[in-house]
């Protein structure tokens, strides 16, 4: 008997994931799950076929991600998942128990990898746009980055509160909405402005910006930036693109009480 | 007191920005920024000129600093970016050492 197929292009950041399954109601939790950001199918840049097993213990371990590069092959595991991507064809497999969260992951990662092929990343960082160019909100769990996505004046569209999406484009950066959410459980609105400045969080009894040297902005920006490939080519990439970022764009500290007028001094 | 030669080792990635030297290592992402004398000592460790001469020439004749402790900086600089793997260190020239391109401005 033969299975049909159903496919979602999930386009984050400009670029078209096709997901494929024979199972119709993961293809409907997925395109709950990325409403706002489901694509064209036409021509997506990469395709992955994903595979849903029934749950076994050795698909529920606690095992932490692992990305590694075997020939020419991206190879990703964790506890809940196993995929595999060749990027030079733009194909590849997940394999996972039907659940969001595996590919919420897998998507994570693939970007990620992408992103430090083009000198973006992905950031620890709430992101907002305001008259039109977007400013991000940095900081390890805790620092503040749901607190000032949830104090957003109604003319802030907020782009995520968890994870951004750096894109370096010839002109500078760009910022673009994601649906990976954090605490607030909100997806992201699906648009894109002009990075504008980069606020490093930290709570305190001011609300205050001020200057950090190049060093720090660097230092912050690497601790924040999600990658998980054990690629010494790749650390040197995301070194370098952290470095040209902080080069084109401001980066600055963020002082806050957890009171909507933090957002007076950002416009 | 034996002479020390130094060079940069090739799993690092180091950055010029706004004048500060950034030197980041590959394999377990310590990041480092060099001050003036530092970033002096680090762009003549081509593996060839003795710690001894880089130190007197790129620090001493540069730099307001008594010999005696830019020696001593620079040592304990060495020290401890080669406990790193950032810098390799022999006591005698080092053959075929490579110089790892310093992006930026």
């Amino acid at each position: 008997m033969m299975s049909s197929v159903h496919e979602i292009a999930v386009d984050i950041g400009g670029m078209p994931i096709l997901l494929r399954t024979d199972d119709p109601s993961f293809r409907e939790m997925l395109a709950t799950r990325y409403a706002g950001f489901v694509g064209s199918s036409q021509n997506p840049k990469f395709e992955l076929d994903v595979d849903l097993v029934t749950p076994s213990p050795e698909m529920a371990s606690d095992e932490d991600v692992h990305v590694e590069m075997q020939d020419g092959q991206w190879l990703l595991r964790r506890g809940d998942f196993r995929a595999q991507w060749d990027p030079r064809v733009g194909r590849g497999w997940v394999r996972q128990t039907a659940n969001p969260y595996s590919i919420d992951a897998v998507l994570r990662i693939l970007h990620s990898l992408v992103l430090a092929r083009e000198g973006g990343f992905l950031l620890h960082a709430a992101s907002a746009i305001r008259n039109r160019r977007a400013f991000l909100f940095s900081g390890v769990s805790g620092a503040g980055k749901t607190t000032i996505s949830s104090l957003a004046p109604d003319d802030a569209k907020l782009l995520t509160d968890e994870i951004s999406y750096i894109r370096k484009e010839s002109n500078g950066y760009v910022a673009c909405g994601t649906p990976f959410a954090g605490e607030l459980a909100r997806v992201g609105e699906n648009c894109s402005a002009p990075v504008e400045t980069v606020f490093l969080l930290a709570k305190g009894p001011v609300n205050k910006i001020e200057p950090v040297s190049n060093g720090e902005a660097v230092r912050c920006l690497l601790r924040n930036i999600l990658f998980f490939a054990e690629d010494p080519e790749l650390v040197k990439l995301i070194f370098r693109s952290a470095c040209e970022f902080v080069d084109k764009v401001p980066v600055q500290r963020l002082t806050f009480m957890p009171d909507a007028r933090v957002w007076d001094l950002i416009q | 007191m034996s002479e020390k030669y130094i060079t940069r080792s090739t799993a690092i990635a180091a950055h010029m920005l706004g004048g500060e030297m950034m030197v980041m290592s590959a394999t377990d992402s310590t990041f480092f920024t060099l001050n003036e004398v530092a970033t002096a000592i680090w762009q003549a460790a081509d593996g060839r000129t003795p710690l001894s001469e880089i130190v007197s020439h790129a620090v001493c004749d540069q730099f307001e600093v008594e010999p005696e402790v830019a020696r001593a900086d620079a040592e304990q600089f060495v020290e401890e970016l080669s406990g790193h793997g950032i810098l390799l260190v022999s006591d005698g020239p080092i053959e075929n050492s490579y110089s790892v391109p310093v992006e930026g401005s």
